[in-house]
């Protein structure tokens, strides 16, 4: 493909192509998560030596840190934006709108996606609501401090707290864009899956990346407008003064509020609807990173294809029947409650087939331990131990003793947070060659997965036991409660692994930045994969393939055949 | 290639399962996202309206027969926009811009007589945050579901008019009929949604 001159702003700024886009959205996103950790550090730095001073932090954050103290607004804040950048900023934008946007063409052997203007507006969209949620901490009042759920009257009452004023509101704005921009991408995936894969390429034998990627942007497009609905109402409330949201009879010090009419129910439905599916928007790319990874360095096909991708469409299916297990004790009706129940456990059949189809393609393989592969094999231990007290919380007689504790903090950082991360990670180092043309340290990157795998468990494990022992999610100064005094040490210990757990990732932010220019120069298929991507060059221009698109002969998974000679065989050979 | 020409070319690829363009698909689930936010809102007036009790009775509010009128010219500007997609699929250019012209002008006297009827109900005393009739929700929900309304339909107005202009500068094609036309169905099917569920029940 020949390529027109093209000026700077075309090719990096404003650009068409879908792996620039792509890889406009990791650097958005990998700011977005720098930002999110710094604010888990600041989290960890109260609960681990609760109100010291740290006078050089008021340099900072003059009012959050009056004279270096953490006051309690500014904790609220910076959970709720830690949650709220990390959930929606990094681990939907780098997994789904960074790797869908950079593999998805590469993957189906097209020349780019279906809607290249839509695609580059998609990310324009979202660049504008990152920026919002950042200013929105040096407003007055700080930022949005309702948790990223948003709960009303929190969220809806502008005079309730601080964070309710002006933070709330650009943080409605922010998500607003977001919404926007994710409903661009999603509508851009799956008509370019559905429409644009190369001659051959059914779709069953599409990479399970892929087929993450379809579900993701199908789940996306039916999830988010419930949140827009809730945000739009949400708006009417707080700047409109309608009620909504609101019943009779709130007061805000002594003042009652003359709202009446609404429930604070009708956010949690609204929200948890896409709130649930959400988790998966997360979850689900990771699965298919990892099911590609496992394959290539196991040098085995993927165990139990069909059944992967039947299970990636009943966890999608199932995702939206579950999100009632987030309101067991919003005073729902106990007869409801057991019918989430139900659809709740009903998904760990399709994740365990998953687990077990990874277990099976591991098992006596002779796995090749790159980085890649350390942390796809990372991904099934964190998703087995989140799995596991997933069951627990989906159970609603267990989540009303556990809701709201630590344990459920301990709960997504495994399964959602961790599982989605280190299946980002793994897909950094294994395609990392094609995004640049280089290869990353192999050594560099495998400090940084020992120290992140690590200090992972060391941060989240204990979570667990702090909820069992009654320390409650959100709050501030456990030691207020003499109750919970004993549990100081514990909370040191994961404060310290948070230290540690953080520093870890300036490792890899040196050798993704060093590796561009620095990194050894990368053949063609460096991992001898057999995915379809692995034919364009080292580093494809736009438009791919230099000559026609290659035709798909086969799966992306065949590898170790017996009686060839090669232990792969390409996709695109007959 | 410049970078515009490889973005518009034809890469080709299979059309299966669908057999359709991606441009019609990608309208196809634009309106499955859109008619979920309507869901959204919909969903939300049941909730409040079970959770509240006291709901008016809306033919004491309204004057259904206007309301009918109403249903009956967005109807009746879905039937011309029917018959557009037919003459544009037949080659029949004139034609088609006529019908889309007619269309154009049923979404006017829809949104006009919206405005009448919002003036109406404002005057009555009907406002944001209460109301002479009950709860303050009910007309709380009754300007932002017809509001949502009215902008879907002035959006649908303005692809038309965007459709029927490039008509004229001869530049024009059937698909793009057809998917202005698939999103003006869409509209009106959603207002038969709200006048059953916001105002007949």
């Amino acid at each position: 493909m020949e390529h027109g001159k093209q000026s700077f702003v075309s090719r990096y700024i404003f650009s068409f192509d879908h792996k620039m886009i792509g890889k406009q959205y990791f650097t958005l996103a990998m700011t977005m998560g720098f930002i999110g950790g710094i604010l888990a550090v600041l989290i960890r730095l109260q609960l681990g030596f609760p109100s010291k001073p740290w006078p050089f932090l008021e340099n900072l954050f003059p009012v959050g840190m009056a004279s270096g103290i953490m006051t309690p607004e500014f904790y609220v804040s910076l959970f709720t934006m830690h949650g709220t950048i990390m959930v929606f900023f990094l681990l939907s934008l780098l997994p789904v709108s960074g790797f869908g946007n950079f593999l998805i063409p590469l993957q189906i052997g097209a020349r780019d996606m279906a809607f290249p203007f839509l695609n580059m507006l998609s990310f324009w969209t979202v660049v504008p609501g990152a920026i919002i949620i950042i200013i929105s901490f040096f407003v007055e009042g700080g930022a949005a401090a309702s948790g990223w759920t948003a709960y009303p009257p929190l969220s809806a009452i502008r005079s309730a707290i601080p964070g309710s004023d002006l933070g709330q509101t650009l943080w409605l704005v922010g998500m607003i864009f977001f919404v926007a921009s994710f409903t661009m991408g999603g509508l851009n995936f799956v008509v370019t899956i559905l429409n644009l894969r190369t001659r051959g390429l059914r779709m069953m034998r599409m990479p399970l990346t892929t087929w993450a990627q379809f579900v993701v942007g199908i789940l996306g497009l039916l999830s988010f407008p419930a949140l827009a609905a809730g945000a739009l109402l949400l708006t009417f409330d707080r700047s409109l003064g309608t009620s909504f949201f609101l019943p009779a009879g709130i007061f805000i010090g002594d003042t009652l509020m003359p709202h009446e009419g609404g429930t604070p129910l009708l956010w949690q439905h609204l929200f948890w609807f896409l709130g649930h599916p959400e988790v998966y928007i997360i979850m689900l790319p990771a699965m298919g990173f990892t099911s590609d990874i496992l394959a290539t360095f196991c040098r085995r096909p993927i165990f139990g294809y069909r059944s992967m991708v039947y299970a990636i469409g009943a966890i999608g299916t199932l995702s939206f029947l579950v999100w009632g297990h987030h309101m067991f004790v919003s005073g729902m009706s106990p007869f409801l409650g057991s019918l989430f129940v139900v659809t709740t456990l009903a998904i760990a059949i399709p994740s365990a087939v998953k687990a077990f189809n990874w277990l099976f393609t591991i098992a006596r393989a002779r796995i090749q331990f790159t980085s890649a592969s350390l942390f796809g094999l990372g991904v099934v231990s964190l998703f087995v131990t989140g799995g596991l007290t997933g069951i627990f919380l989906g159970t609603n007689a267990v989540d009303i003793q556990l809701h709201d504790t630590y344990f459920v903090v301990g709960h997504f950082h495994f399964i959602m947070a961790g599982a989605g991360l280190f299946g980002a990670f793994g897909a950094v180092y294994y395609w990392y060659p094609k995004m640049f043309g280089r290869m990353l340290s192999e050594r560099l990157g495998k400090i940084h997965f020992w120290i992140t795998f690590v200090a992972y468990y060391a941060v989240f494990f204990p979570m667990h036991y702090l909820g069992v022992s009654g320390m409650m999610r959100r709050i501030y100064d456990p030691n207020v409660y003499e109750y919970l005094q004993p549990l100081q040490p514990v909370n040191l210990f994961i404060t310290i692994a948070a230290f540690v757990l953080f520093a870890g990732q300036l490792i890899f932010i040196y050798n993704y930045f060093a590796s561009m220019a620095r990194g050894k120069p990368a053949t063609e298929n460096p991992w001898n994969a057999a995915g379809l991507e692995w034919s364009t060059p080292p580093h494809p221009g736009h438009g791919n393939w230099e000559g026609e698109i290659p035709d798909a002969h086969r799966w992306p998974y065949d590898y170790s055949e017996p009686g060839k000679k090669r232990d792969f065989t390409p996709q695109w050979e007959a | 290639m410049s970078q515009t020409a490889i973005a518009q070319a034809d890469w080709g690829g299979g059309a299966s399962p669908f057999g359709v363009t991606w441009q019609k698909m990608m309208m196809w689930f634009f309106i499955v996202t859109d008619a979920l936010l309507f869901a959204g809102l919909l969903v939300s007036y049941g909730v409040v309206r079970i959770a509240t009790g006291d709901w008016p009775a809306q033919s004491e509010v309204f004057s259904l027969t206007y309301i009918a009128a109403m249903t009956f010219v967005l109807i009746t500007s879905s039937a011309t926009m029917a018959c557009g997609v037919k003459a544009a699929e037949l080659g029949r250019s004139a034609r088609a811009a006529q019908f889309v012209w007619l269309t154009i002008l049923g979404g006017f006297i829809f949104l006009g007589m919206q405005a009448y009827e919002w003036s109406v109900f404002i005057h009555e005393g009907g406002g944001i945050t209460g109301n002479p009739w009950g709860s303050p929700t009910f007309s709380q929900f009754f300007f932002i579901i017809t509001g949502f309304h009215g902008f879907h339909v002035l959006t649908g107005v303005t692809v038309l008019l965007v459709v029927a202009i490039r008509a004229a500068m001869g530049r024009y094609s059937p698909a793009g009929v057809e998917n202005a036309g698939l999103y003006w169905h869409f509209v009106d099917l959603v207002w038969v949604f709200v006048f059953a569920l916001f105002y007949l029940v």
